[in-house]
């Protein structure tokens, strides 16, 4: 069996990710909430995780789920609130603008979680197909699709 | 993207952890006359204090493979030990007041290291009546062992632990550390060591 290390090493390692994923999933105010169910429930499975390999992926495989049932809770499209998080300026897109987050969290689903990974997340293309559990052709697709409508909406 | 917010979220997800019997160890670091010390803690009791020399690291991959990988840095849960513990090195407390969990020490050293928790303030033993109290008078090295590898030192007086005739023997934390405790202890005279 393989070592495990400490749990607050795991959690040092990936609060950045996770945080920025879920601020632009479900929006800053919301991502606080996300958080602590997607880290109770890692740490809720962490002693019995048997293959080590991709932790990150499989941690944002648990926050893409809690973004998914949060937005189910509430019934509704999320609704971005204001103060959006900083985002890396990439591809064209825009280092702060209100409007950013609201126009992300009104794309489709796969798009707007490849968007937050690549982005929120800052994660490279091969990781975001693990963390959806798609192939690494369709997450290349979403975030593709994704940037396209992103430029339209905002231009 | 601001760090209060962030350690905000982080603190809430620690006290649920708690809450939620999800914290296994709980750990922090403090400040002593010797230099930092690790405490760290399960839910039944104190399980390991670290001394300065030893690595904190290192310390922490041993509590999570021995007794679980949910260790988290939660320093409010450890607010007791760090209190008794400081009111100890002002000279101000004889007598910890904690509950301990031995899960790390099997058997024999179990055995001896619970006979030395009983050793009182500023009195001292010798490995051998260590060893007879432990149900093993033979078992002197074994003695010494135990001592050698007390995780919980300081609480767990190892240091009032000596050679029969009284050369200081060895401790965890060097010898130097050693001695300032029974000097501390009014067990040695404050002279240096000879």
């Amino acid at each position: 069996m393989q070592t495990q290390q400490p749990f607050q090493t795991f959690l040092d390692e990936h609060r950045v990710p996770v945080l920025g994923f879920l601020r632009a999933m479900v929006g800053p105010s919301d991502a606080d909430d996300c958080f602590q169910e997607t880290f109770i429930a890692a740490l809720r499975a962490y002693p019995k995780l048997q293959d080590a390999g991709n932790l990150r992926g499989w941690l944002l495989t648990i926050a893409h789920r809690k973004a998914i049932d949060h937005h189910r809770a509430r019934g509704r499209a999320p609704v971005p609130v204001a103060e959006p998080a900083e985002l890396v300026a990439v591809d064209g897109i825009p280092e702060r603008d209100d409007g950013l987050w609201a126009a992300v969290g009104a794309l489709p689903p796969k798009q707007r979680a490849a968007v937050a990974l690549r982005y929120g997340s800052d994660l490279p293309h091969g990781e975001i197909a693990s963390a959806l559990g798609c192939s690494p052709e369709a997450a290349r697709r979403s975030l593709h699709e994704g940037l396209k409508r992103l430029r339209k909406e905002l231009a | 993207m601001s760090t209060a917010t962030d350690n905000a979220t982080i603190e809430r997800f620690k006290a649920r952890a708690a809450e939620e019997h999800l914290l296994d160890v709980a750990y922090t670091t403090t400040d002593s006359p010797f230099g930092p010390l690790l405490l760290a803690r399960t839910r039944r009791g104190l399980v390991r204090v670290g001394l300065p020399n030893q690595d904190t690291d290192e310390l922490l991959v041993d509590l999570a493979e021995r007794v679980s990988p949910r260790v988290l840095e939660a320093p409010a849960e450890l607010d007791e030990t760090r209190r008794e513990l400081h009111l100890y090195f002002e000279g101000k407390l004889d007598s910890f007041d904690l509950p301990l969990d031995w899960r790390l020490s099997g058997g024999l050293r179990q055995r001896v290291l619970r006979a030395i928790n009983r050793i009182p303030y500023g009195q001292t033993r010798s490995y051998t009546e260590m060893a007879r109290k432990a149900g093993n008078e033979r078992a002197v090295r074994a003695a010494g062992t135990a001592c050698g590898s007390n995780p919980i030192p300081l609480v767990v007086p190892c240091h009032r632990v000596l050679r029969t005739g009284g050369a200081l023997g060895g401790y965890g934390g060097g010898l130097a550390m050693k001695q300032a405790l029974l000097e501390l202890e009014g067990v040695l005279d404050e002279s240096p060591a000879s």
